[in-house]
C-alpha cells in the first residue's frame, strides 16, 4: 500500500499540470526552436498568407488548432497506432482536423475563406504539424503533446503575425484590411480600401508592390532570421 | 502486430472520422451555402455601388439588405445564345464555368436587372482565362446598352501585387465607368485594357504595369463576354423601338 502511493506521488511530482517542463514546451519554439525561423518548416504558406494582417491572424489560430489537436489525439494514440500505418493514421487526423477547421470558416467567414483559398487545405501538408507529431507526439503523454503542438503553432503563427504587419504596412498602407477594424496607416490613398478612415500619417508614401508579393516574405524572414541569430547566441552554429 | 489488427484499427478509424466530419458538413451546410449566397450577391452589386443611394457601399450593406435589394430591385433573368430569355430560370442557376464547357449555341448566360429610382442597369457576368487559370467579373451597363457604369473583377490565382491588382485595386476597374461598348456608329468593340495607356477614351482603359497577360485577358473576357448577350441587346432594342414607334 505504502509503496504504491509514493509511486503515485513520485509520478504527480515528477509531472506537475504546468511546471518547468511544460512551460518550455510553449516558449521554446517562440524563440530558441522556432518552426520557422529556426527548424525552417511551414515556409510556403508563411510566404503566401502574409500579404495582410487579418488573413495571417485567422491562418495561425487555424495552424494552433490543427498542431494542439492533431499532437493530442495522436500522443492518445500512439500505444495503439500500428507501425506500419503510423504516418497514414497521422495524416487522417491531420486532414480531418484542417477539414474541420474548413467548414467552420466557410460557416463563420466566407470572405476570409475565399481569401486563404487553398492554403487552408494545405495546413495538411504543413511539415510543421507532421514535424511535431513524428518528433514528439508518438513519444509523449497527451497533455505535453497537446502543448508542444499549442507552442509550435503560435511560434509559427507569431513569425507570420510579423510578416503579415511589416508586409501589409508597407506593402498596402493599411492594417487589419478585410476585416472590421480596418484601417490605413500610412500612404496617400484612403480609399484605396473599402473600409478605411481618412489617412493620417506619412501622406507622401507610395505604396511597396515589392511587399505585396511573395518574394517580400522571403526576405522578411531572412531578415528575421538573421536578426534572431545575432540577438540569440545559442543558435549560432560555433563549429 | 497482425495485419488483423492494422485492418481494423485503420477501418474503425476511418468510420468515425468520416461520421464526424460529415455531421459537422450537414450541420453548418445551410449556412455556408447561404454565406456563399450572399457573397457572390455582394459581387453583383459591386458593378452598380454607385447606383445604390446616397453614400452607400456594399462593404456597408448587411447581410440582410443584400438578400432585401435582390428580392426587391433585381430581376434575374437567363438568356441563352440566340437572346431569347429561358423561362422559369433564376440568373443565380447559371454557373458560368460549366457554361464555357459546353458547345457555343447551347450556352445560356446570367442577367441581373437592377432597378434604381426609375432607371434600369443590365449586370453581366463574363468569364475568361488570366495568366495563371480563371478570371471573371459582372459588367453593369444603362439602360442604352451601351454606356458602363461599374465593373467587379475576381480572380482564382493571379499574381498578387501584378494580375491580383483587377481585384484588389479598386482603381483598375473604377476606369470602366462611363466606357462604352459600341462605337458612335453601332460597331461592337467592346472595351480594351489597352498597355501603355489608353488611347482611345471611350472604348479603353489603363492596363497594369507587368500584368499584360492578365490584362490582355480581361480584355478578351469582356469582349468575347459582351457579345454574348448581343442578340439579346438586339431584341430589346427592337422591342422599345416598337413601343416608342
Amino acid at each position: 500500500m505504502a509503496e504504491t502511493a509514493t509511486v503515485k506521488e513520485a509520478g504527480k511530482t515528477k509531472e506537475p499540470l504546468f511546471g518547468k517542463k511544460e512551460k518550455a514546451l510553449i516558449t521554446d519554439p517562440l524563440n530558441d526552436n522556432n518552426p520557422i525561423t529556426v527548424q525552417v518548416l511551414g515556409v510556403c504558406s508563411a510566404l503566401a498568407v502574409t500579404s495582410l494582417v487579418y488573413p495571417s491572424i485567422v491562418m495561425a489560430i487555424a495552424v494552433i488548432f490543427v498542431t494542439s489537436f492533431s499532437s493530442l489525439f495522436t500522443s492518445m494514440l500512439r500505444n495503439y497506432i500500428p507501425k506500419q500505418v503510423r504516418m497514414i493514421v497521422q495524416l487522417v487526423i491531420i486532414a480531418s482536423l484542417v477539414t474541420l477547421v474548413e467548414l467552420t470558416l466557410k460557416y463563420l467567414n466566407y470572405p476570409i475563406y475565399k481569401q486563404l483559398s487553398v492554403y487552408i487545405g494545405l495546413i495538411i501538408t504543413n511539415c510543421i504539424v507532421m514535424g511535431r507529431l513524428e518528433a514528439f507526439s508518438m513519444a509523449n503523454k497527451p497533455w505535453r503533446s497537446f502543448l508542444d503542438g499549442i507552442g509550435n503553432g503560435l511560434g509559427y503563427g507569431a513569425i507570420l503575425i510579423i510578416v503579415g504587419l511589416l508586409r501589409e504596412i508597407f506593402g498596402k498602407g493599411s492594417l487589419f484590411a478585410g476585416s472590421g477594424i480596418a484601417m490605413n496607416i500610412i500612404g496617400p490613398s484612403p480609399d484605396y480600401w473599402i473600409n478605411t478612415n481618412e489617412s493620417f500619417l506619412f501622406g507622401w508614401y507610395t505604396n511597396n508592390n515589392l511587399m505585396v508579393m511573395s518574394a517580400a516574405a522571403m526576405f522578411i524572414i531572412g531578415v528575421l532570421i538573421w536578426i534572431q541569430r545575432s540577438w540569440n547566441k545559442k543558435l549560432v552554429d560555433v563549429s | 502486430m497482425s495485419t488483423r489488427y492494422v485492418i481494423t484499427f485503420v477501418t474503425i478509424m476511418t468510420a468515425i472520422v468520416a461520421v464526424l466530419l460529415t455531421g459537422f458538413r450537414q450541420a453548418t451546410k445551410a449556412q455556408a451555402e447561404l454565406n456563399e449566397d450572399i457573397f457572390n450577391k455582394r459581387a453583383i452589386l459591386s458593378a452598380v455601388e454607385d447606383y445604390l443611394g446616397e453614400g452607400v457601399t456594399v462593404a456597408s450593406l448587411t447581410d440582410d439588405a443584400v438578400m432585401n435589394i435582390f428580392q426587391t430591385q433585381v430581376e434575374q433573368v437567363v438568356v441563352d445564345a440566340s437572346g431569347q430569355v429561358v423561362d422559369g430560370m433564376m440568373a443565380d442557376d447559371i454557373d458560368m464555368a460549366k457554361e464555357k464547357k459546353k458547345p457555343e449555341p447551347q450556352r445560356k448566360f446570367p442577367l441581373y436587372i437592377y432597378s434604381e429610382g426609375g432607371s434600369k442597369y443590365y449586370i453581366l457576368a463574363v468569364r475568361g482565362t488570366g495568366l495563371w487559370d480563371a478570371i471573371w467579373g459582372n459588367i453593369a451597363l444603362k439602360s442604352d446598352l451601351n454606356t458602363v457604369v461599374g465593373a467587379t473583377f475576381d480572380h482564382a490565382g493571379e499574381t498578387p501585387g501584378l494580375g491580383a491588382e483587377i481585384k484588389d485595386n479598386p482603381a483598375f476597374p473604377a476606369q470602366f465607368k462611363g466606357k462604352e461598348i459600341y462605337t458612335d456608329n453601332g460597331r461592337y468593340v467592346s472595351i480594351t485594357v489597352r498597355k501603355g495607356g489608353a488611347r482611345d477614351p471611350e472604348h479603353e482603359v489603363d492596363a497594369i504595369t507587368g500584368a499584360t497577360v492578365t490584362s490582355d485577358g480581361v480584355s478578351d473576357m469582356l469582349y468575347d463576354g459582351i457579345k454574348n448577350y448581343e442578340p439579346y441587346f438586339d431584341k430589346v432594342k427592337q422591342s422599345s423601338q416598337l413601343i416608342t414607334q
